[in-house]
């Protein structure tokens, strides 16, 4: 569904991603993960088009996506979330939601400015879906707040309800438990996997061992922008170079 | 949506029936130019509070409009609607082009491309002396007429202009509640996640320049056509600071707050005389204090203060609700 | 031969105004490697200096030398009082926010010269007489001379300064990683506001030594900013040659064009090679690599 071949990212001096090959099955859970600085969000950026990749290339559903930009990707029905959270902050929680649905809705500056009858509809419809996903994932009494006014937690929620709002075929999720609490988390575990049952294949870069081991059902592991390892949770955690790579650093 | 509606309701009536209210001759003149100004500040308010681009150079695309409809009218005895629709649309033409290099730039660097852009228009605009009449600038251009009407009274002039006002004003609040208007927001906010939820940000930062240069270059048509005589200075970059604190005093993003900057700014002078020989320390001063203090403008931070000080001298009793 | 003459004189005096541009945009970098913020208020200073040089010895009639120093003083004052009161508080903000704050600042600056000294335009005596020099067949007067001498002095104590001495490399680590300067105990605060103050006052100085090639009024501070600013942006924002190249560049293409071309056009010059620049490599000339996409 997603096959990265011999990526390579070279940032002036630095060599961030060294020769990455892997590739990702459609409907399934994959976890990326490895010490800080391995170049797992780095990857993230190249895939999702925000950076171009040195050398190598991203084959999408068999097509070659390398240096796409992002809103292309959208169109692909590809989306992913960021480490820090990126809200529109002086947008509702709803409204975030329907920017999600940028891409299903067509409404040009003309339609809009004259509020033809087809982008009533439209509007309306784009509400209706956009709470959909707020009740998906379990925020819809937060409709009105101002989205810089979240916590943390809620406003993870939010990221990820504007992603699905794409209906993407792929989720790309950074770091998505960072900053919650054991129990935010284990409502993100089950939010993940009511995702996969959608049928939305999964990639996901974590440090939360053990968030990953539990809805994982394929690892893949980095160490200073090489691939070292990849397999099940079980030869993953069995691996040895993966467990020199976390215990070895200083 | 209903509100939103009442209340455009409400402003449109007030405007249309305010000249009954008006004695002096003055005044209504002075209300046309309140008019075109604030066809010029929601110009900018829809690029600058919308969308985030800040732009110093709009004075450019209002004073083409005004030369291309004045020279029109005026050397070429081209209709005088024929050449507004001209201006209007060989703007929007200009706008377009020149907005894809330079919308690639952000922050800082857009604010002295568009600073440089205005500076040049300007420039052109003095040195054209065989077009534009230079510094002594153009007169003769002829007014507006429908029918056998000619809009040459006041009064007849504020209608012109206000009825292309309450329009743009309409449109603009219409594209900031839509797709298009949250599109422009989430680019504000944050660009990559717009882009990652398939915004074309390019694209669309150059359709909101191009609009908003189209609608200036509407004022610069009602301006040529309602004074019948323009020069340069009415087009220079104190014309583009101007604007910018206009939209700034009523508030970024809020439409009526741009009617409100535009409007205090445009009848403080004449009531102040004093106020045109320091126009521009108040304007500076104003800039200032009500970008670190009144972040809203007007429109938030008075009802906001208002508030505050109504809750600090209500007797104290329980708890009060959360804000939001 | 004469069209060498001409071109010959076209470059001097090119040389002398992008020697000017070059310590304005020296300005620009100082503050923006500091900062990350362009100080639209930079060309204010420039205008200052020449403005109360004026004052100090015309009005008050003390003799040019103490005027200069003063003049140099109170411009750096105002810098510094304007990073304290407006910049200081919100160096958190959105960029737009301390965009339209120091465009109020140069704006209210400008606006309190008018007032003070109106709108007319005024001419600094030359620092050592009028009579101009001949250097082969284009003439130059000996304010040039002081320009160059000048620009050269102040550019090379800008390179001690920021290479040799400890404050100066100081500022220099701020440019690079704030958060990393202020863990090794670099008062990041204070580094801001010695950017300030030391821009201030080379603007000062740039419009104290061009005043009596070119006048000096209220507003010239506009156009010299932006030109100093357009040197800047060439150089890549660089604190050093690139910077100093950028101004001569555009001194000497803004002097040639407006003497080959068309004289109207002369500021347009400048503004044209801004966007050319912004537009096509806004990492400037000299800076290898290209900015990131996103």
């Amino acid at each position: 569904m997603l096959k990265i071949e011999q990526v390579t990212k070279i940032f002036g001096g630095l060599k961030a991603l060294s020769d990455i090959s892997f590739s990702l099955a459609a409907g399934e859970i994959t976890g990326i993960i490895g010490p800080n600085g391995a170049g797992k969000t780095t990857l993230f950026n190249v895939i999702t088009g925000i950076y171009s990749p040195s050398s190598g290339r991203v084959f999408y559903e068999g097509k070659d996506i390398t240096g796409f930009p992002p809103e292309k990707l959208a169109r692909l029905s590809m989306v992913r979330t960021f480490q820090g959270i990126e809200l529109f902050g002086q947008m509702t929680v709803l409204e975030n939601v329907m920017v999600g649905l940028h891409t299903k809705s067509h409404s040009g500056i003309i339609a809009s400015a004259l509020k033809l009858p087809g982008h009533l509809r439209e509007e309306r419809r784009i509400r209706e879906r956009a709470s959909y996903w707020l009740e998906f994932t379990g925020i819809i009494d937060l409709a009105t707040t101002e989205a810089a006014n979240l916590p943390f937690g809620k406003g993870r929620l939010l990221e990820i309800a504007r992603a699905m709002a794409i209906e993407p075929y792929i989720i790309l999720m950074d770091e998505p438990a960072a900053g919650l609490n054991s129990r935010e988390t284990s409502d993100l575990a089950e939010l993940i996997k009511k995702i996969k049952d959608a049928g939305v294949t999964v990639a996901l870069v974590e440090h939360d061992m053990e968030l990953v081991m539990e809805i994982c059902s394929r690892i893949i592991v980095l160490n200073l922008g090489h691939k070292i390892a990849e397999g099940t949770p079980r030869e993953i955690q069995e691996n040895e170079k993966v467990i020199t790579a976390y215990l070895g650093e200083d | 949506m209903k509100k939103e509606m009442l209340k455009f309701f409400i402003f449109a009536t007030i405007i249309i029936i305010a000249p009954v209210f008006i004695k002096g001759g003055y005044l209504m003149n002075v209300l046309i130019f309140v008019g075109i100004y604030t066809i010029l500040a929601v110009a900018l308010n829809l690029l600058l509070g919308l969308a985030g681009q800040i732009s110093l150079g709009q004075a450019a695309f209002f004073g083409l409009g005004a030369y291309l409809s004045g020279v029109l009218t005026a050397t070429y005895t081209v209709n005088p609607w024929l050449s507004m629709v001209i201006a209007f649309v060989t703007v929007g033409v200009i706008a377009f082009i020149i907005g894809f290099p330079i919308l690639k730039l952000r922050g800082h660097y857009l604010a002295m491309a568009t600073l440089g852009m205005g500076i040049i228009v300007y420039i052109v605009f003095n040195e054209t002396v065989d077009l534009t009449g230079g510094p002594s600038g153009l007169s003769g251009i002829p007014r507006l007429s429908i029918g056998g009407m000619i809009f040459d009274s006041d009064l007849k002039s504020y209608y012109l202009v206000w009825f292309f006002t309450i329009v743009v004003i309409l449109l603009s609040i219409n594209l900031a509640s839509s797709r298009i208007g949250r599109a422009l927001r989430a680019i504000h906010d944050s660009e990559v996640a717009a882009r990652i939820m398939g915004v074309n940000a390019r694209l669309l930062k150059v359709e909101i320049f191009t609009c908003s240069g189209m609608f200036s270059a509407l004022a610069g048509s009602l301006y040529a056509h309602t004074v019948t005589f323009i020069s340069p200075t009415s087009f220079g970059f104190n014309v583009s600071i101007e604007l910018l604190t206009m939209v700034i005093v009523g508030g970024l993003g809020s439409i009526y707050g741009s009617f409100l900057g535009a409007a205090i700014l445009t009848l403080l002078p004449e009531f102040f005389r004093a106020f045109q020989d320091y126009d521009i320390i108040v304007y500076g001063i104003t800039l200032i204090v009500i970008t670190m203090f009144m972040p809203g403008g007007l429109v938030r931070g008075v009802p906001f203060m208002v508030l505050s000080m109504y809750n600090k001298l209500r007797p104290a009793s329980g708890s009060s609700g959360e804000g939001g | 031969m004469e069209i060498f003459e001409q071109i010959l004189q076209y470059t001097f005096s090119g040389l002398s105004t992008g020697a000017i541009y070059a310590l304005i945009g020296l300005g620009f970098a100082i503050i923006y490697n500091s900062t990350s913020i362009i100080n639209f208020a930079q060309g204010e200073f420039v205008m200052l200096g020449g403005m109360l040089t004026l004052f100090f010895h015309i009005t008050l009639h003390i003799s040019l030398p103490f005027a200069i120093v003063l003049a140099i003083l109170v411009s750096t004052a105002v810098g510094s009082l304007f990073e304290r009161l407006a910049i200081s508080p919100l160096k958190d903000a959105e960029p737009i926010i301390l965009v339209i704050i120091t465009i109020g600042g140069s704006i209210l600056i400008r606006g309190i010269a008018m007032i003070l000294w109106g709108k007319d335009t005024y001419a600094l005596p030359m620092f050592s007489g009028s009579e101009p020099i001949v250097l082969w067949g284009a003439t130059i007067m000996p304010q040039n001379l002081w320009i160059f001498g000048i620009t050269l002095i102040i550019i090379m104590a800008n390179r001690f300064f920021f290479y040799h001495s400890i404050i100066g490399k100081a500022m220099r680590a701020c440019a690079f990683n704030r958060v990393a300067s202020s863990l090794v105990g670099i008062d990041v605060k204070h580094m801001v506001f010695f950017s300030f103050a030391v821009s201030s006052a080379m603007g000062a100085a740039a419009g104290i030594i061009i005043a009596p090639l070119t006048m000096t009024s209220y507003d010239v501070g506009i156009m010299l900013g932006l030109k100093g600013f357009c040197a800047a942006i060439i150089g890549g924002m660089s604190t050093g040659i690139g910077t100093v190249a950028g101004g001569l560049i555009v001194g000497i293409l803004e002097s040639l064009g407006a003497g080959l071309i068309s004289s109207g056009y002369k500021d347009a010059i400048a503004f044209i090679i801004l966007l050319l620049i912004l537009f096509i490599r806004p990492q400037g000339l000299f800076v290898k690599g290209e900015a990131e996409r996103v």
